[in-house]
């Protein structure tokens, strides 16, 4: 017998474990926005010159522009799946706090995408030759980053979850949003390049993801309440 | 009560429809006062001269494009609780204007940089900020307008811009502050010149006279929602049948 408490924490675990487990075998859910990622810095020397020495200025703007790309694909169809098989119906009419498992759901899609995104920086970061003490701080950012990108973006995509591919919706609806963590995470790796304190934007970086944290896991349950259960 | 009662859309039409000709009337009288008085009475500024006079049209019009968005999503959030349907088709009509004003904004605040800092656009904190706020009126708008369900596109925009204005302070000030940071060593927008009370008059008076337009524009917007949205009911027929007898 389990009681309500249990109950909750069972709803986190579980659906944990659900997203990891489905997604053990899909090259979709990690390896392609990693794919992804490398193409995009990959063209950016074609489109520019192949004059190494001034990627090292632009870097951190580059690698902060591919994660957020890589994450606005990876988080477009995060409940796509649950919507078309009415699982995501079923979790609205079972007894237990909605914003559980859906926060369960979105910690495994950051375990799945912005972790090895994170993981796989220092390569991007090579090739595009930032310096060396850049590393560290790009690698946290990016744990940070992803994140809070796959928070509020899971917000957005709730919205859009009814249109199956909602096209450019999400992207136009989400990016004002990702601006802030966009302008911090690259300040991150820019203060520490330039030997300035780079713990303080990835602070605040903390701080949004602390709030996000708080808040969006209720806001997508509260909209699924809204939207699919008229 | 009143309030509730206002929020039928065959009264709210009746209603603005005796109102619109007054609001038609101040906000022109105003507007043409306020522009006759800034741009041929007021003096030329000190240093920028006669190119100053856009500020009359500039600063109105991003004050509505600031104030509109909490309108909107003030609005969303009244129908999202008390399920009005009329304060959603106010959101729409908010949304449509607030980016245009938005839009003039940054159009007008363009033409103005160019004498005054020497370049059309400038990546300061504050025509960024402005340029997120367009998209996220463009986002809203695309919101509304993307399902076939309209009452549920209607709802997540309302969300969405809900959403916005928790995010819009957040946006503002890591603008603020990225700008701070890469701060031009040439370029200085924010220079403290207070503005001599000459100017300022009819610029108070442009700023009256944009609200009064605002409110006009939502009126006519939201008349033509209340019309395409109640086409089905008998008081619209009625209206339209009047219509046409009238005409012949």
């Amino acid at each position: 017998m389990h009681s309500p408490k249990t109950r909750h924490d069972i709803g986190f675990y579980a659906h944990f474990r659900r997203e990891l487990s489905l997604a053990r075998c899909a090259f979709d859910a990690t390896i392609a926005p990693l794919v992804f990622m490398f193409m995009g810095v990959a063209v950016i020397p074609l489109a520019l010159s192949p004059d190494t020495v001034s990627y090292s200025s632009i870097a951190p703007g580059i690698v902060w522009i591919m994660v957020m790309l890589a994450s606005l694909m990876s988080i477009e169809r995060i409940f796509t799946f649950d919507y078309d098989d009415g699982s995501l119906e079923q979790l609205l009419i079972s007894p237990q706090l909605l914003a559980q498992p859906i926060f369960g759901k979105l910690v495994a899609h950051w375990v799945l995408t912005g972790l090895p995104m994170a993981l796989a920086s220092p390569m991007m970061a090579f090739v595009l030759s930032l310096p060396a003490e850049g590393y560290l701080p790009m690698i946290l950012s990016i744990v940070i980053g992803t994140a809070y990108l796959s928070l509020v973006g899971s917000v957005c995509a709730s919205l859009t979850v009814s249109l199956g591919r909602g096209g450019f919706l999400l992207p136009i609806t989400v990016i004002p949003l990702y601006m802030p963590i966009i302008i911090f995470g690259s300040a991150t790796i820019d203060f520490a390049v330039s030997g300035m304190e780079w713990s303080f934007p990835l602070a605040i970086m903390g701080t949004l993801l602390c709030l996000a944290m708080a808040v969006c896991p209720i806001a997508v349950a509260t909209i699924f309440r809204f939207t699919i259960l008229f | 009560m009143w309030l509730y009662r206002l929020s039928s859309p065959k009264l709210f039409y009746h209603i603005s429809g005796r109102v619109i000709p007054w609001l038609f009337l101040a906000s022109i009288t105003i507007l043409v006062i306020g522009l006759f008085w800034g741009l041929l009475i007021a003096p030329p500024d000190a240093r920028q001269g006669d190119s100053f006079r856009i500020i009359y049209i500039h600063v109105p019009s991003s004050f509505l494009a600031l104030a509109g968005y909490y309108f909107m999503a003030g609005a969303g959030a009244v129908g999202l609780v008390w399920r009005t349907k009329i304060s959603f088709w106010f959101m729409k009509s908010a949304a449509s204007i607030g980016a245009s004003m938005t839009f003039i904004a940054l159009f007008t605040g363009a033409i103005w940089g160019r004498p005054s800092w020497g370049t059309y656009w400038v990546w300061d904190a504050r025509v960024t900020s402005m340029l997120i706020l367009l998209f996220l009126y463009l986002g809203v708008m695309a919101m509304i307008r993307a399902f076939d369900n309209k009452e549920l596109g209607q709802k997540n925009g309302a969300i969405l811009a809900l959403i916005g204005t928790v995010n819009v302070p957040i946006i503002y000030k890591s603008v603020d502050w990225w700008h701070t940071l890469h701060q031009p060593a040439t370029l200085k927008l924010t220079s403290d010149s207070s503005i001599h009370i000459d100017m300022l008059q009819p610029l108070l008076v442009m700023i009256v006279g944009f609200y009064l337009f605002y409110a006009l524009t939502i009126c006519l917007f939201l008349r033509a929602e209340i019309l395409q949205h109640e086409q089905a009911t008998s008081w619209v027929k009625d209206l339209c049948v009047r219509r046409l007898r009238k005409s012949g």
